[in-house]
């Protein structure tokens, strides 16, 4: 579906991409790693033909670039730092569906399945979100309409648990028929979302492997949380997971199963707390 | 088409809320306020007087005004927003680049157009309640010039936009432009230059390739048939086109530079990087 061969990018005389060769079909799902000034995002610019490069890159045999708005229509892209757009957001979505031939309302439904009601934000300017809205909300206009190709960069950052499970489960219904590039400078934050990983460093491919599908995207975790004793700042941590609990001290909640490794990560930083932790696959369960 | 107006509709929409807008539409509103409050309607200075007088001061002052607030608001917001990553996301949409570019220009013209003409319209209704009489004429002639000093600063500052890659060189050179065009104004640098004996052809040369002179020519024109105010290039211009010929002059050619510019700006945009 992609190819990239021997993409060269330079900005002046300094080299960001050298020479980047890369294959991805439809139903990979890649992990796209590397640490600040990698070339990640510049790769991803060369693939949305925002960047002129040497070097082809092509999607279903077209180049994004002389192609665009037929590659383009295929691909839907989230941005790790949302544009500091001013217009309102029922003018960014009437935009956004027109040029990509969808429909507002199949739009502001992923968004409101998200858990933004955009009805109560359609006036306000896109820039006054909060981030974890405008993140939302880029999202629903990626996912609310037909495409092939999913780039994401850091896409789950600013959600909320509950909305994080929400995106994983529309990322399970599109992940046979798209491909899909998930970017991050943590493998970890993306590790139980894909089936590939590509690591970049210095402008070049590093790593390229297949990794075991684990972890089913949708799936969900109940998980019950014992503490040795009560504590206010854990207590607004957990809760903020959409955990409760009757005394203070067990605490029950679910997660999502691509969740886990956050989750844990931010168990962590009250290990002292803990008196036991136990996570159950809810499919296994039933 | 449709993606043209689509770009255009959205360029207004976003302008309508930036800050740049309200001060640019306050400076001008502004400007019509202070030149009635001061009683420049009822004033009769070398033989013009009411609102003749008033709309005749009003493009003075938006011939020094109106092409640097449009050079460094269209530089100022293009290359911020690019900066920014708006193009980045915009631009990962599948619009077309030429509806993209010239969507762009022709919204953000309506905004940088609308509060001068606005301004003058207001100016003409305000008259009107203080018993004047409305000069149609004039009124028709100094928003069609606006129009085209408007339309040529836009290009020129788009084509700034795209070949400058951060915003403050963007700003810097279009303050640039902008002062040079001002230094060769007929009564600054013109004249210092026909009085050191530069060639009569030279600098009306000059005076016609400017097109703040050639605003400034143009406005003059109606009141001071022989533009004995705007000294030697001014004479010898009007001596070669006649008055007509020079209007047409004055509206055709700030729109051809505009076209030009902005032509050269859209044929680098979509060869270059994007954001």
């Amino acid at each position: 579906m992609i190819e990239f061969q021997n993409v060269v990018k330079k900005f002046r005389r300094h080299e960001v991409l050298k020479g980047i060769d890369l294959t991805i079909e439809r139903g990979h799902r890649v992990a796209l790693v590397g640490s600040n000034g990698a070339g990640k995002t510049t790769l991803i610019r060369c693939l949305l033909g925002e960047y002129t490069h040497d070097g082809r890159v092509v999607i279903d045999g077209m180049e994004p670039r002389t192609n665009r708005q037929t590659v383009l229509a295929k691909v839907g892209f989230v941005p790790q730092l949302p544009p500091p757009l001013k217009m309102p957001v029922g003018q960014l979505i009437r935009f956004a569906a027109t040029v990509c031939n969808s429909d507002t309302e199949r739009m502001v439904s992923v968004a409101n399945d998200l858990g933004l009601d955009v009805g109560r934000f359609m006036h306000q300017p896109f820039v006054k979100l909060s981030g974890g809205q405008k993140q939302k909300l880029l999202i629903a206009i990626a996912l609310g309409r037909d495409s092939e190709l999913l780039v994401l960069d850091e896409p789950a950052a600013n959600l909320d648990p509950e909305a994080r499970h929400i995106f994983f489960d529309l990322l399970a219904k599109k992940k046979d028929e798209a491909a899909m590039i998930i970017s991050s400078h943590r493998l970890d934050e993306v590790a139980a979302l894909v089936n590939r990983v590509v690591e970049m460093d210095q402008g070049e491919v590093v790593l390229d492997d297949r990794v075991a599908e684990l972890v089913d995207i949708s799936s969900r975790l109940s998980c019950r949380v014992g503490l040795i004793r009560q504590e206010d700042a854990f207590a607004k941590t957990i809760g903020e997971w959409g955990f409760a609990s009757d005394d203070g001290l067990t605490w029950q909640g679910e997660i999502s199963g691509p969740d886990r490794l956050r989750f844990l990560g931010v168990l962590s930083r009250y290990a002292a707390l803990l008196a036991n932790i136990q996570l159950n696959d809810t499919g296994l369960e039933h | 088409m449709k993606y043209l107006w689509l770009t255009a509709l959205t360029d207004i929409v976003e302008s309508l809320r930036s800050r740049w807008f309200m001060v640019y539409t306050l400076v001008f509103g502004g400007l019509v306020v202070v030149l009635f409050a001061y009683g420049l309607a009822e004033s009769r200075i070398m033989g013009f007087t009411g609102l003749s007088r008033l709309l005749l001061t009003y493009i003075q002052l938006a011939m020094a005004i109106l092409p640097v607030f449009v050079l460094i608001t269209t530089v100022r917001s293009v290359a911020g927003d690019r900066e920014a990553g708006v193009f980045e996301y915009l631009l990962s949409l599948p619009i077309p680049l030429s509806a993209w570019f010239w969507g762009k220009i022709t919204g953000r013209f309506f905004v940088v157009f609308a509060p001068v003409f606005l301004a003058l319209v207001g100016a003409s209704i305000w008259g009107v309640f203080k018993g004047g009489e409305i000069p149609w004429d004039l009124l028709l002639y100094y928003s069609a010039l606006l129009m085209a000093l408007a339309w040529c600063f836009l290009g020129i500052g788009m084509l700034i936009s795209t070949v400058a890659r951060s915003s403050d060189v963007a700003q810097g050179a279009a303050f640039v432009v902008w002062l040079t065009l001002l230094l060769f104004l007929d009564l600054i640098l013109l004249g210092v230059m026909i009085q050191e004996h530069l060639p009569a052809e030279s600098a009306v040369m000059i005076a016609l390739a400017n097109p703040m002179q050639v605003f400034r020519t143009a406005t003059m024109m109606l009141f001071d048939p022989q533009l004995v105010l705007l000294g030697p290039s001014a004479y010898v211009i009007l001596d070669a086109f006649g008055q007509t010929g020079y209007i047409v002059y004055a509206l055709v050619y700030p729109v051809a530079v505009g076209f030009i510019c902005a032509a050269i700006g859209y044929l680098l945009f979509r060869r270059s990087d994007l954001p």
